[in-house]
């Protein structure tokens, strides 16, 4: 059953509209990006590529770059551990508190950026840990771990459990059995929501300025270089690039997502 | 089983004595779970929390700047007293409102296509095109507003032939700037939400003699229902809590605008907290909500 | 279980913050040294963004570095923390990890009050001897005789107007704060609780019976006029800005007409191509200035290097780069020679010798309870600045 032309072209009509809407901005980000001016006025008179030479030169943007990556990665890895740990206990296990706990794992991320700031800096600053890299892993994957949780247990609701009782059936312990066939089936669940929390922490900026020390990811590099107009341009350069390294790898990842999420839930 | 375990218990190498280990003590295992996740939620971020709260009694000395630890309610009497406090909550509370039911009705459209229409590949492409945004900084999209409102911005000079004029700065720009921001966040879950209906339904409810519009109505509505509240739970939060994108955008202030204001232990980190509790009451009342309503199944 | 628990913790914590939180009294200075022996090898700064740039751990801007040569001769490798506002600036040295601070007037006593930052052996900074005199002791820096800090440069806030739509001479702040001004909905100002003593600085001149001498130290009646002139122009802003890129669209896009500025937007507008029709003025009335402190912590772990920083950034060279880049004026005769090889009329644009012209200017202070003018305890501190500032902005 499909829907009715009318509704249909409506459908076509509105996702138009709306990708119109979400990439407006973005290519005013890339056609200010080769704004021969420094500042922001409109319309633009001067034309300039050097911008984009500067920004591949400038050692700022490498490191923020890097240091943002790195921090995505690890606060990834460690929501990925943590969010999977409590998804397995939550969905097959039953214990005191069960139902508070997915209250719980999302209040980091539903309350304000600037409350998970200040509580995790006064945090730090009582029990005398440097703000450093460790602090703005810490609070990052404080936040995500509720994107991975959230995928991880939707998809464990979904998958029988008499695969894995065949596995042990068969002989094999509950460590191959994970190893073989439990997380097989939800690891694309994972990756999904892994792919969320990657982008999650490389676009933070609250929660980072209140946790990190003498560093500067990229958001923090933004926020600073905004300040001085002679660096603005450059900043709508770096934006533009980010996005254009990123489309292939996301466009791996969502695959790689609903390829078996589509097998696995059955549908369609 | 026992017969397996015994046999190859005589063979096993430390992974597998473990597992067997493991297996036969299942509140160990649920321990072994728990631990590290809610060990670094309770302890790391909901103490730091309670701390936080609890500095919201104390006060600051006038001479030296510094958090005076005698507990009282000053603060508290501040909040409600002085006008202004109640004004930045209801703007906040409003705009947070408003942004949700606008990226609401935006993105029920784009996932329903995404879901139940398009082919498999234009599918993936649109995930990809909707995902893609959220990549590029949040600081800059702001800013690209910030010149597309401004009074000789592009909005105007698109509109100014046309006799019509941008909104300019203020309450309305915000709103716009928001739900521009939260929107692939409210798309994403009414996408896998649509995703999980199952076709059968649909046509089961053909064959009973429901029209296309009837259906909708009654089936795909209320199912996804509970994706579009969990979708809301983050354009409403992300709305409540910030405050770089009403200073760009706009000179009224949010509440995280007031609580930044006076934040830091030279500053008034006790009043800060005190204003704190009402967006943290106001997001666990509807975190609540969002619970009874389904929501937590469908993130 | 869990809960008897939980709330021993919370009861653990609430004695952990009280125990850092201090005691009303405040924490008596640490002694200064004596003399400053060599370089640890480290520096850790916190500065306005554009202060420190260059070398190992400084901002990173093509085509300007004068830290690396401070790096070279003291061995210290520089590493800075750039901070957006006097408040940020103030919750970072709490944390104890920095060495030193470039603090500008609304953070400085709060820093000294709190003992986050030491008093300072002047007799070991050997270029301050060439500071202009003007600069020397500075209530914003200078408590009971004691230095706590070396100047980085001066500038004075300016009024800032579109030359088409007010007209070319204007010479008062009442385009600002006159309720009927023409500038309605175009007014752009600086967006922090400090702002007051610029309504306080209008009304000296014009309210003189309430006898403002000093726009910092305000009594409950001065502070109640301040705040009340800042709620009958509220209408009339269109922003509040908090860093130069704004306003610099803002004058450039239309979207202001008058305003506060400092000296580096009103440049960078007039450098536009276009450039922007605007003019800046020292307004009659006088007006409100900054005038930023090199600052050493209590807990500094590099001191040795510090003072070696506070003596280089004050040296003719140095404090010409920076002050140059930055758009403010340099603290020593001998730095604007310097200034004047790097941009001739530097110092003329910034007015950097004109005693004259500074002393219209009031350089940024932090409010207290004690009059800084001394009056007494009459006065209304900071705190209570920013809940007033909070009302304003509505």
């Amino acid at each position: 059953m499909g829907a009715s032309r009318t509704s249909r072209v409506f459908l076509r009509v509105a996702t138009g509209l709306t990708l119109g809407f979400i990439y407006f901005p973005l290519a005013i980000v890339a056609l200010y990006a080769f704004n021969g001016n420094t500042s922001l006025g409109w319309p633009i008179t001067s034309w300039t590529t050097d911008w984009f030479g500067r920004a591949f030169a400038d050692e700022g943007v490498r490191n923020a770059l890097t240091l943002s990556a790195q921090i995505a990665v690890a606060a990834t890895a460690v929501a990925i551990v943590l969010g999977t740990l409590l998804a397995f206990a939550v969905q097959r296990y039953s214990f005191f508190g069960r139902e508070t706990v997915s209250f719980l794992v999302i209040l980091p991320i539903a309350l304000p950026g600037i409350v998970t700031g200040i509580a995790l800096n006064s945090a730090f600053r009582a029990t005398g840990i440097p703000l450093g890299t460790l602090t703005v892993v810490v609070g990052h994957a404080t936040f995500c771990v509720v994107t991975i949780y959230n995928n991880a247990i939707a998809r464990l609701r979904r998958t029988s459990r008499s695969l894995e009782e065949a596995s042990m059936d068969l002989g094999a312990d509950s460590f191959q059995t994970f190893r073989h066939v439990t997380f097989p089936a939800v690891r694309s669940s994972i990756v999904a929501g892994g792919l969320l929390a990657l982008g999650l922490s490389f676009d933070e900026v609250i929660v980072t300025t209140f946790t990190a020390g003498l560093q500067q990811t990229l958001p923090i590099w933004i926020l600073s270089n905004y300040l001085r107009p002679n660096q603005a341009p450059l900043v709508n350069v770096v934006a533009v690039l980010v996005v254009l390294i990123s489309v292939v790898p996301i466009y791996l990842a969502s695959r790689l997502s609903s390829d078996a999420g589509n097998v696995a839930s059955g549908t369609r | 089983m026992t017969h397996h375990a015994a046999a190859s218990a005589a063979s096993a190498g430390p992974g597998r004595r473990l597992a067997i280990y493991l297996h036969r003590r299942p509140r160990l295992r649920l321990g072994l779970l728990l631990a590290p996740p809610l060990g670094w939620l309770v302890v790391a971020y909901l103490g730091s929390l309670g701390v936080m709260l609890v500095s919201s009694l104390f006060r600051v000395d006038a001479f030296t700047g510094k958090v005076v630890p005698e507990v009282g309610l000053a603060n508290f009497e501040t909040l409600l007293t002085s006008e202004v406090y109640r004004t930045v909550t209801v703007r906040t509370v409003a705009i947070a409102a408003a942004v949700t039911v606008t990226d609401a009705l935006i993105a029920f459209p784009i996932a329903y296509y995404m879901a139940r229409v398009a082919s498999a590949r234009l599918r993936g492409l649109l995930a990809v095109s909707v995902l893609l945004p959220l990549w590029s900084s949040y600081l800059v999209k702001v800013y690209a507003w910030y010149v597309i409102l401004a009074e000789d911005g592009v909005l105007n000079w698109m509109l100014r032939p046309l006799g019509l004029s941008g909104p300019g700065y203020g309450d309305v720009a915000t709103w716009l700037v928001f739900s521009y921001l939260w929107l692939p966040y409210m798309i994403l879950p009414i996408y896998a939400g649509l995703q999980r209906i199952p076709e059968s339904l649909l046509e089961a409810s053909g064959d009973l003699g429901a029209r296309a519009g009837t259906t909708f109505r009654r089936i795909v509505l209320p199912l996804a229902f509970p994706a579009v509240v969990a979708g809301s739970i983050f354009t409403f939060s992300l709305t409540l809590g910030d405050y770089i994108a009403p200073q760009i955008v706009s000179n009224t202030q949010f509440i995280g605008n007031v609580v930044y204001r006076n934040v830091g232990v030279a500053g008034d980190l006790p009043f800060a907290a005190a204003y704190a509790t009402v967006p943290i009451a106001i997001m666990i009342g509807y975190l609540l909500l969002a619970r009874r309503l389904g929501a937590f199944e469908s993130l | 279980m869990k809960t008897r628990s939980y709330v021993t913790f919370i009861a653990a914590a609430a004695l952990a913050v009280a125990a850092c939180g201090g005691g009303a009294t405040p924490t008596p200075a640490p002694s200064v040294p004596a003399s400053v022996g060599a370089g640890e090898g480290r520096l850790d700064l916190v500065a306005w963004p554009g202060y420190v740039v260059g070398g190992t751990g400084g901002e990173q801007v093509e085509g300007y570095d004068w830290v690396s040569d401070f790096e070279t001769a003291s061995g210290c490798k520089v590493y800075v923390k750039p901070a957006g506002s006097s408040d940020e600036m103030v919750t970072l040295m709490a944390s104890g990890q920095y060495d030193g601070v470039s603090a500008s007037g609304d953070a400085t006593l709060r820093l000294i009050k709190g003992g986050e930052v030491a008093a300072v052996n002047l007799d070991l900074v050997p270029n301050y001897a060439n500071v202009f005199a003007g600069l020397k002791n500075r209530p914003h820096n200078t408590v009971g005789g004691v230095a706590y800090g070396v100047p980085h440069g001066r500038g004075a806030n300016l009024l800032i107007w579109n030359t088409q739509e007010l007209g070319d001479s204007l010479d008062s702040w009442s385009i600002v704060f006159d309720p009927t001004s023409k500038a309605k909905g175009k007014l752009s100002l600086y967006g922090s609780p400090i702002y007051i003593a610029d309504a306080a600085v209008y009304l000296m001149a014009t309210k003189p019976d309430l006898g403002i001498k000093d726009p910092y130290s305000l009594d409950d009646k001065q502070f109640k006029a301040a705040v009340d002139l800042l709620k009958s122009i509220r209408p009339n802003v269109g922003e509040f800005w908090a860093d130069a890129t704004k306003q610099i669209n803002s004058f450039a896009g239309g979207n202001a007409w008058a305003g506060t500025t400092w000296q580096y937007q009103v440049n960078t507008l007039l450098a536009n191509d276009p450039p922007a029709p605007v003019k800046a003025v020292l307004p009659k009335e006088g007006s409100t200035g900054w005038s930023d402190t090199w600052m050493i912590s209590a807990k500094a772990q590099h001191p040795n290097c510090m003072y070696k920083w506070m003596d280089y950034i004050i040296s003719p060279a140095a404090n010409a780069a920076a002050t140059v880049y930055f758009g403010e004026a340099p603290v020593s005769k001998d730095g604007c020679a310097e200034a004047e090889k790097l941009s001739p009329g530097h110092c003329a644009t910034f007015h950097a010798e004109d005693e004259a012209y500074f002393s219209k200017v009031y350089y940024w202070n932090t409010p207290s309870k004690t009059c800084i003018d001394g009056r007494g305890d009459i006065c209304v501190d900071y705190n209570e600045w920013t809940k007033a500032w909070t009302e304003i902005q509505g």
